[in-house]
């Protein structure tokens, strides 16, 4: 061995740990998932990529995978509309405040997914505080179906998902130079202008970081999909589950599996090239 | 269409009785200035003496605690700084790094909703005249310092303000441009005819941009005066050591138009010092107001000689006086004078004693030489 790559080697060393960890864990299983769903039947005998024929073919398959792709991104901007008056907020604030923001920011994330979800449940049910609140008032005459529902899961997901886009979005408007807002409004611009003009693009980096974060999380947040969806509403990571530990069909499982993650990663590359072919002048988050 | 440039008039600015306070801290106190149109002023102190505060105050981003801003004799505390007219030219630039060199410079005019073929004309003539127009379409971060700075200056002057402030426009510039950039920016302020207000804390800088210059110390005015003026007659201790360098030596009133010095002498200066017999004093002489003396004789000053530095036109010596204090004698180079050593015993006089500023020794002692370099 030359000297050179015996450096290259020891400095290699302190890796090797998470490697053999993410081989194991990751690497192993992901390559047991695509041998799996290369099988033709659920007995397993022989190899044919009829499985991922079967799902293109299949339009109900296929609209649960657009569905799932359009939840994650309904909830990612949902979530960015809401980050940004917080964060605005916040990077307006004094010390007390900001602490406060924080804590409000980080407390789901100290919670379990369960937890919050069943939240929700308590919050969005028949004789939940929403229906009970709006019946005792009169505006409303019968209880609305808010669990079980689609706008249910999205304001769900909204809630448990908007640490993973606030935080960014703050982070991106703190490394904004005050300086530039301040130029922007002394050149004769409405607030308005300023935020279109200069923050916006200037915050688009921790913006798209934000919402890549949620519609990967939201898209495959089975937790709280499955409890306040309820059964009435199929999305992928259901699909997935209900395929291998329902009706056994472990092949076709596991290629919607592989198809979702493909889905899920690939627009996540997709956006994060655009974003990098757009974003001018600012250091991608 | 074409713009002609002597239409450009800068607002007058009056500030009355301003004060302002942050909590209990006091930044800014009855601080009184009238800039007539047109005129380069530059607001010249230390960190923290308030100057970052009075330029806030006159763009409109902050609202005084007290006192009158009044552009062309009309009060314009209540308007925003959106709508002030104001050209604003920041320390760091604060180029919008996102959009071109052109795109930059039209800011201000979109956000007034000028018309595309007005921004277009403008903002060419703009970038011509601050000789940026090969730059337009490029980024701020592809350009150096110097152009940027072009460029914000460009950007600040598009929307015919009737005011410019600049702040501290050339300490991110390296010390061989600075100078330039000084001439060329004040000859572009100058041919726009718009009143300018320069913050900054270099001496050299306000000395080389300003008709007149406002020294704030703590808050306050200490003298409006214009670059000479200041530079000969400063009104007090604290500016005769801020603007440029001199030597301060203790003394005592002997009589009205003599001072006892303590490093020796007895120095006649020619006019009543305005002081009681017996107050002790310090003087100011410049260190090109000093020569080497042809020996003993009345007002010469006996030193030791500490150490010559040539510092290209001029050679500046330091010498120790009996009493301890220090005297910088600065001469021309070209003079071929011969080179005084270390170490040697040297009497100095001081040129023109009409020069010479005096004041009262304050209770604190004698203000630290280096407070001017910040």
């Amino acid at each position: 061995m030359t000297p050179a790559s015996t450096t290259a080697s020891r400095q290699l060393l302190p890796v090797v740990p998470l490697a053999a960890l993410f081989f194991a864990a990751f690497v192993l299983p992901l390559a047991a998932l695509v041998l799996v769903s290369l099988f033709r039947d659920p007995q397993f005998s022989g190899l044919s990529p009829v499985q991922y024929l079967r799902f293109l073919s299949d339009p109900f398959s296929l609209k649960v995978l657009t569905d799932t792709l359009w939840l994650g991104a309904e909830v990612a901007l949902a979530t960015l509309i809401l980050a940004y008056p917080l964060a605005l907020v916040y990077v307006a604030s004094g010390q007390f405040l900001r602490t406060l923001i924080t804590f409000l920011i980080m407390l789901p994330l100290l919670t379990s997914t369960v937890v919050r979800t069943f939240a929700w449940i308590v919050i969005l049910g028949r004789d939940g505080i929403i229906n009970s609140a709006m019946l005792s008032l009169g505006f409303w005459q019968a209880p609305a179906r808010l669990l079980y529902s689609w706008e249910g899961m999205v304001l769900a997901l909204t809630q448990i998902q908007l640490p993973l886009m606030a935080l960014p979005v703050i982070n991106s408007l703190l490394r904004l130079d005050g300086n530039l807002t301040r130029a922007a409004e002394g050149l004769g611009a409405s607030r308005a202008r300023i935020f279109l003009t200069v923050i916006l693009p200037l915050t688009l980096p921790g913006a798209i970081a934000g919402w890549l974060l949620v519609f990967a999380a939201a898209a495959t947040a089975f937790i709280t999909q499955t409890l306040v969806g309820g059964g009435r509403i199929i999305l992928m990571p259901s699909y997935i589950y209900q395929q291998a530990v329902g009706v056994q069909d472990w092949p076709f499982a596991a290629a919607l599996s592989l198809i979702f993650t493909l889905a899920v990663t690939g627009i996540v590359f997709a956006i994060g090239a655009l974003s990098r072919r757009f974003v001018r002048g600012v250091d991608a988050a | 269409m074409e713009l002609t440039l002597s239409d450009v008039r800068g607002h007058s600015l009056d500030l009355r009785g301003i004060g302002h306070a942050f909590g209990a801290t006091v930044a800014l106190d009855e601080i009184n200035l009238a800039v007539a149109a047109g005129e380069l002023i530059a607001l010249l102190g230390p960190s923290g003496c308030g100057k970052t505060t009075m330029l806030q105050i006159i763009a409109g981003f902050l609202r005084p605690s007290k006192g009158e801003v009044r552009f062309d004799g009309a009060r314009v505390e209540h308007i925003p700084a959106n709508r002030r007219r104001i050209g604003m030219v920041f320390q760091n630039y604060a180029l919008f790094p996102h959009l071109t060199v052109f795109e930059n410079v039209a800011y201000g005019l979109r956000a007034r909703k000028t018309a595309k073929d007005v921004v277009a004309a403008k903002v060419e003539q703009m970038l011509g005249l601050a000789q940026m127009a090969a730059y337009a379409r490029r980024l701020p971060g592809e350009l150096s310092g110097g152009q940027q700075q072009r460029v914000a200056l460009a950007r600040a002057l598009a929307i015919d303000p009737g005011l410019v402030l600049l702040d501290e426009p050339f300490s991110a510039l390296d010390k061989n441009l600075r100078l330039d950039m000084q001439i060329e920016i004040k000859s572009l302020l100058k041919t726009f005819g718009v009143t300018s207000i320069i913050v900054t804390h270099d001496q050299e800088e306000a000395l080389s941009m300003a008709d007149r210059i406002v020294v704030l110390n703590k808050g306050r005015i200490e003298q409006i005066d214009s670059p000479d003026a200041l530079y000969d007659r400063p009104a007090s201790l604290f500016i005769s050591s801020f603007i440029g360098h001199t030597n301060l030596l203790r003394g005592t009133v002997t009589e009205t138009d003599r001072v006892q010095l303590d490093a020796g002498p007895e120095i006649d200066l020619g006019r009543s010092v305005q002081r009681r017999r017996g107050t002790p004093v310090t003087i100011s002489v410049r260190p090109e107001n000093i020569a080497f003396g042809g020996g003993e004789q009345p007002g010469a000053i006996p030193v030791t000689i500490r150490a010559t530095v040539p510092l290209g036109a001029v050679s500046v010596t330091e010498g120790i006086t009996a009493s301890g204090e220090a005297v910088k004698i600065s001469q021309a180079r070209a003079a071929g004078i011969a080179r005084a050593q270390a170490g040697e015993a040297a009497w100095l006089s001081i040129c023109d004693t009409s020069r010479v500023s005096v004041f009262s020794t304050p209770v604190d002692g004698v203000p630290d030489h280096q407070q001017r370099s910040v």
